[in-house]
C-alpha cells in the first residue's frame, strides 16, 4: 500500500475524522493562547490544570459522570484560584500552579485509589486517545476554537498591550485582571478538551512548543501568533496520521512533531543569521 | 497658566505604613518638574497615585479633564527597556498600544492611528525603526520607543519613571536633552522621576523633593542639596534651599 492508500483508509474511519477536527481546532485554540502565556512567562499553567484535570477525571469517573462536564468549570476553578493566589496571597505564579498541581495529583490518586485502581479509562486520559474521542467533544471543541479565536479578534490589542507591558496597560485603562481572567478560562476549556488528544501528561506541550517555535523566526506580534497556530496544526495533522501508520499513541507522535519542527525552527534562524 | 493636576492633603498609608504624608502641589502646562528622593521616600507612590493605580487613604486629586485623564498622562514606565531580546513586536506595534485608552471595543488600529504612529516616530527621530523588532534595538533605542507610545496619544502630561537608570552616559545626556526638547516645544508638561540629581537640575524648571513628606517644591536654580540619593541613606541628608 502506498502513502495515499493508507491515508484513504485511515480516513475511512469516523474516529480517525474526529480526531483530525479535534485535533486541529484544539491545536488552533491551545497556540493561539500559548502566545500570552508563554511571553507572559505564565506557560506552565497548562501543566498545572492539566493536573487539575487529572484529578476531575478520576472524580468523574468514580461518580460514573461525563468528564467533561465535572472537569470543565472545576478546571476554570482552579485557573482563577490559581491567579487569586499570585495576585491576593503574593504567591509567584509558577510556586501557585506547583500548589495546585501537586494537591490535584495526590487528590487524583487517592481518589482512583479509592475507585479500586487505575483503570483503561483514567489511562486514556493521562495519554490520550484519540479512539475516546467523541461526537460531542467535537461540537465542544468547535464551539470552543470559535470562542478563542473571536477572543483573539476582538481583544487583539488589549490582549498584546497587557502581554508586553502590564502596568502601562493598567494606565491606559485595559482591564487587565478581566484579560487575564479570560485567557485563564479559555486555556482550561482548552485543556480538558485537548487532554482526549493528547493526555494529561502531555497537553502543556500544545500550548507552549508552537509558540516556542514560532518566537525563533517572527518578527511581529501578529506573525508570531499565525505562525505558532500553522506549526501546531502541522504538528496534529502529522502526528496523528503518523501515530496511525506506525501505531504509536497519538499524543506521543504529535509531541515529537513540534519537537522536530522546533529544532527545525532553530536550525532555519541560524541559517538566516548566516 | 492652567493646571492640569491638582494634588491636595494626599496621605497614602500601606497597612499601618505611612507613605505619603499630607502632599499639596499642582502641575501646570509647560512645567519640567524632576521628583528626586532617596530610595523608599514615596517618589513611586506618588506617581502611581497620580496614575490611579493606588488608593488614595485621604486627600484628593484633581484633573483638569478628568473624562479624558487616559489619553491626558503619558506615561513611561521603570525599567521599561525590556530584556527580553525574543519578544516579538514590531516598533510600530509597540506604540500602537499608547492610543489604546482613546479607543472603545473593539480597539483597532485605523488609518489615522497609523499616521500617528508615524508622526511620532518621526518626531523623535526613530522612523526608519518601524519595522524593527523591538528586541534587536538598543537600549536607547528601545527607550525612545516606549516614549513614542507614551507619546502617541499627544498628553498634556509626560510621566518618566527612573528612564534613564538603563542607558549609559552618552544615551542618557541625548535622552535628556530630548526631554527638555519636547517640553519647550510640544507643550507637554513633564514629570520626572531621577536618582540623577545632576542631570535633572540642569534640565528641568522645577524640582520636587521627597521624603514622604513635600520637602522642597520649587524652581530648580533655587535649589542645591548635597546628598548621594542613590544610597538612599536618609540620615545624611543636608538640604540647602536658598530662597
Amino acid at each position: 500500500m502506498d502513502t495515499i492508500d493508507i491515508l484513504k483508509e485511515a480516513f475511512g474511519y469516523n474516529f480517525m475524522q474526529r480526531a483530525m477536527i479535534v485535533g486541529t481546532l484544539i491545536a488552533i485554540s491551545s497556540s493561539l493562547l500559548g502566545v500570552f502565556l508563554v511571553l507572559k512567562k505564565f506557560s506552565m499553567i497548562g501543566d498545572g490544570l492539566a493536573h487539575v484535570s487529572f484529578a476531575t477525571v478520576a472524580i468523574a469517573l468514580l461518580l460514573g459522570t461525563s468528564p467533561m462536564l465535572v472537569s470543565i468549570p472545576i478546571v476554570v476553578i482552579a485557573s482563577i484560584f490559581i491567579m487569586e493566589l499570585n495576585e491576593r496571597a503574593g504567591i509567584h505564579g509558577d510556586a501557585a500552579i506547583g500548589l495546585v498541581s501537586s494537591f490535584s495529583v495526590a487528590l487524583g490518586v487517592l481518589i482512583s485509589s479509592i475507585a479500586g485502581g487505575f483503570n483503561v479509562d483514567l489511562f486514556s486520559y493521562l495519554f490520550g486517545s484519540i479512539l475516546a474521542i467523541k461526537e460531542s467533544d467535537m461540537y465542544l471543541s468547535i464551539a470552543l476554537a470559535f470562542g478563542v479565536i473571536s477572543m483573539i479578534i476582538f481583544f487583539y490589542n488589549d490582549l498584546f498591550a497587557v502581554t508586553h507591558d502590564e502596568s502601562f496597560a493598567s494606565v491606559i485603562g485595559v482591564k487587565t485582571k478581566r484579560m487575564n481572567y479570560l485567557i485563564a478560562t479559555l486555556t482550561s476549556i482548552t485543556i480538558v478538551l485537548g487532554i482526549r488528544v493528547v493526555g494529561t501528561m502531555l497537553i502543556s506541550s500544545m500550548i507552549v512548543f508552537p509558540t516556542v517555535t514560532a518566537l525563533q523566526i517572527s518578527k511581529s506580534f501578529k506573525s508570531t501568533i499565525l505562525i505558532a497556530a500553522v506549526v501546531s496544526v502541522l504538528a496534529v495533522i502529522l502526528g496523528v496520521i503518523g501515530s496511525y501508520i506506525f501505531n504509536f499513541p497519538s499524543g506521543a507522535s504529535i509531541v515529537m512533531v513540534n519537537a522536530i519542527l522546533f529544532i527545525l525552527f532553530v536550525s532555519l534562524k541560524k541559517l538566516i543569521k548566516i | 497658566m492652567s493646571k492640569i493636576i491638582e494634588v491636595k492633603d494626599l496621605n497614602i498609608f500601606y497597612g499601618q505604613q505611612q507613605v505619603l504624608k499630607d502632599i499639596s502641589f499642582s502641575i501646570e502646562e509647560g512645567d519640567y518638574i524632576g521628583l528626586v528622593g532617596a530610595n523608599g521616600s514615596g517618589k513611586t507612590t506618588l506617581v502611581k497615585a497620580i496614575l490611579g493605580l493606588v488608593p488614595l487613604t485621604s486627600g484628593s486629586i484633581k484633573y483638569s479633564d478628568a473624562d479624558k485623564f487616559q489619553q491626558g498622562i503619558g506615561y513611561l514606565p521603570q525599567v521599561a527597556v525590556t530584556g527580553n531580546t525574543l519578544f516579538p513586536a514590531e516598533v510600530h506595534e509597540i506604540v500602537g498600544i499608547g492610543l489604546m485608552g482613546s479607543k472603545r471595543f473593539p480597539k483597532k488600529i485605523n488609518k489615522e492611528d497609523n499616521l500617528k504612529i508615524d508622526d511620532i516616530l518621526k518626531r523623535l527621530d526613530i522612523f526608519q525603526l518601524k519595522h524593527k523588532k523591538i528586541g534587536d534595538l538598543s537600549g536607547g533605542q528601545q527607550q525612545r520607543v516606549l516614549l513614542a507610545r507614551a507619546m502617541v496619544s499627544k498628553p498634556k502630561l509626560l510621566i518618566l519613571d527612573e528612564p534613564t537608570s538603563a542607558l549609559d552616559p552618552k544615551v542618557r545626556t541625548e535622552f535628556f536633552k530630548l526631554i527638555k526638547d519636547i517640553n519647550e516645544n510640544d507643550n507637554t508638561s513633564i514629570l520626572l522621576v531621577s536618582h540623577d540629581l545632576g542631570s535633572i537640575k540642569k534640565c528641568s524648571k522645577k524640582i520636587m523633593l521627597l521624603d514622604r513628606e513635600l520637602m522642597y517644591f520649587g524652581p530648580s536654580d533655587d535649589f542645591s542639596i548635597n546628598v548621594n540619593f542613590v544610597e538612599g541613606i536618609h540620615d545624611h541628608i543636608h538640604m540647602e534651599v536658598n530662597n
